[in-house]
């Protein structure tokens, strides 16, 4: 280390030397961390489980209603806009897409919400690429594809049905099979996700009507730009109610929506800052007690003649240690609760990559941070006074 | 002025603002012979300490000239002043060692300063220092485990391990028995022969007064005596 700095490792050796003090710093650090991490994974599990259902759809441009807030929270339109839209250059193809939540009470009488899709199963091609075989299953009536995640299935269940089993349950007056699984994963949305026929569906919910779908899909032709058949349409169908966007545009807005509309993604991005200030609170209180305690050995270090540079390297030092040494137990705790939070809540809370590189550099610039206000601290260190 | 390594000529110095300043010392004028062993002396509040500070650039001078090393401090810019440490060596009454270092460690800091420089010849320096203080076999000691004289041993050791050209001391022998005193004033005086290292130090140690070139005696922040031996 002394090859590192060009100097003895000051910072390090003072941190050390007193090893409780040391322990405490790196757990303070590790546990602001912890609570970042543990918002995080919320926060994105929060925004895949808005962004799962997009998963089962292929489009390249949704139409609707311009009062809903999300794609599984929104509005009816009218399905004559589907017919308007056909008839705009570049627009190949349109469906109607029925949304709707069905509750269904389970043998140990509890009861889920299950957010059921009802789509025309014979155009596969709007559906994702997982669930597009699966379609052709569907074209018998009342059947559905399960959520594999659903929460409070029994396991014997999906088991089953993975295995080629059928599972027919109640709901609302009518009897649905599920006869396969798919893999969505919306914790947040609902218990879980069931696929149908358009007609499944509109058996499924009497009160809706096929001339009222939720959204409406729509293919372009090859070659044309997503935004320039969306300017077209806008201007081909001038009604104030319709909201036309590409379906990238539409997942990007409910992202913005949940994370910042909604309570949750405001009680989430709120507890990410008050880990942060846990965190700076304490490198601050750990440094800066350090300096305060160092003023006499700084002070003979100032008369020697070592320059502000020096110490400040020292604090840095120490800033920077405490970062390292705080993440690395603090990452391995969360990555073991994002296992427990799954096993517990069925959420798609996962470690990614990118999240972790994020609040390893945080975790740097906030250390680093809470050093520089720990560095004023060295001004009291007056050489003069130790005569 | 000389080519003195320490010159100071009409220097004062006050404490405190306003209606609570106070003059420490009036009208200094020395001039410090170079390679010689300079004793200040004088009742506490004399204002020799602040002397000692204001010669070792840990304290701005405001009120006349001090000289050191060919270098005016008053007005010099901190670069200076930082500077001009290096080239000094503090033995303070406390050891003022780095509780976190051992003795060889807190022997580097005195050499790094200078830069980061070869490691193996610090690392030598340091122990050879060290040896040459009776500190052979607590080179990889912490503070902790030293004895006050030890600890003393090894400042001072911190303080010549780097051949500073002027050496300030203050009660420098309080802490150490009569010989290790002893060998510390003898080393400081053989550094004035041999490299012309000059040293100024606040003390009342009759040891050390039989072994100084020049004793100044200094009473409300006046020389009343200077006497050269």
């Amino acid at each position: 280390m002394t090859l590192l700095f060009g100097r003895l490792p000051i910072g390090w050796l003072q941190l050390t030397h007193s090893r409780g003090r040391f322990f405490a710093a790196v757990a303070g650090v590790a546990f602001a961390n912890l609570l970042v991490f543990m918002q995080l994974g919320i926060m994105g599990a929060l925004n895949s489980s808005t962004e799962a259902p997009y998963a089962m759809l292929n489009a390249d441009i949704i139409l609707s209603s311009k009062d809903g807030n999300t794609l599984t929270d929104g509005g009816h339109i009218p399905r004559t806009r589907m017919f308007q839209a056909l008839g705009v250059a570049g627009v190949t193809e349109g469906t109607p897409l029925f949304i709707g939540n069905l509750p269904f009470t389970l043998d140990d009488g509890s009861s889920v919400s299950l957010l059921s899709f009802g789509m025309d199963v014979t155009k596969p091609h709007f559906a994702g690429q997982a669930i597009a075989p699966l379609l052709e299953n569907l074209n018998i009536e009342s059947t559905v594809l399960l959520d594999e995640g659903t929460r409070g299935m029994p396991a014997l269940v999906i088991d089953d049905l993975m295995e080629g089993g059928r599972f027919s349950f109640e709901t609302g007056g009518n009897t649905l099979t599920a006869v396969g699984t798919m893999d969505v994963g919306g914790g947040f949305l609902a218990d879980g996700m069931m696929i149908m026929s358009d007609q499944t569906f509109l058996r499924a919910f009497p009160n809706r009507t096929s001339g009222a779908p939720n959204h409406i899909l729509i293919h372009i032709a090859d070659g044309v730009a997503v935004d320039t058949v969306v300017a077209r349409l806008t201007e081909a169908i001038p009604s104030s109610n319709l909201r036309i966007q590409s379906l990238q545009a539409s997942a990007n807005s409910d992202l913005v929506y949940m994370s910042t509309e909604r309570p949750t993604g405001i009680i989430f991005g709120f507890g990410v800052f008050m880990g942060v200030l846990v965190g700076l609170v304490i490198v601050y209180q750990v440094l800066s007690t350090d300096v305060a305690e160092h003023l006499r050995e700084y002070a003979t270090f100032k008369a020697m003649g070592y320059g502000q540079p020096f110490f400040l390297g020292i604090v840095f030092e120490q800033a920077i240690i405490l970062a390292v040494f705080g993440f690395i137990p603090g990452f391995f705790v969360s990555l073991g609760l994002y296992a427990g939070m799954v096993s517990f809540t069925g959420l798609p809370v996962e470690m990614d990559v990118n999240r972790a590189i994020l609040v390893f550099f945080g975790t740097l610039a906030a250390c680093s941070l809470s050093g520089a206000i720990a560095t004023r601290r060295l001004a009291n260190a007056d050489p003069a006074d130790l005569f | 002025m000389t080519d003195a390594p320490i010159t100071t000529r009409g220097l004062d110095h006050y404490f405190g603002l306003g209606d609570a300043r106070k003059q420490a010392i009036f009208d200094i004028n020395l001039d410090i012979a170079r390679g010689s062993l300079t004793v200040l002396m004088g009742p506490s509040g004399s204002g020799k300490t602040t002397l000692l500070t204001l010669i070792g650039c840990l304290r701005e001078v405001k009120d006349g000239h001090v000289q050191v090393l060919n270098n005016d401090l008053n007005g010099a810019s901190e670069a200076v002043l930082v500077d001009l440490r290096r080239r000094l060596g503090f033995i303070f009454q406390a050891h003022n060692l780095h509780e976190s270092l051992t003795a060889t460690q807190n022997v580097l800091m005195g050499l790094q300063v200078h830069g980061s420089g070869n490691a193996v010849k610090q690392r030598k320096a340091a122990h050879h220092i060290l040896d040459l203080l009776g500190l052979a076999d607590r080179r990889n000691y912490l503070p902790g485990n030293l004895s006050g004289g030890q600890k003393q041993r090894v400042a001072v050791a911190r303080a010549l391990v780097s051949n500073p050209e002027i050496i300030l001391a203050d009660e420098p022998t309080a802490a150490l028995d009569k010989e290790s005193g002893h060998t510390v004033v003898q080393m400081l005086k053989s550094l004035g022969k041999i490299r012309g290292t000059t040293t100024v130090m606040v003390t009342h140690d009759p040891r050390i007064l039989e072994m100084a070139d020049r004793i100044i005696t200094l009473e409300d922040g006046r020389i009343v005596m200077d006497k050269l031996q």
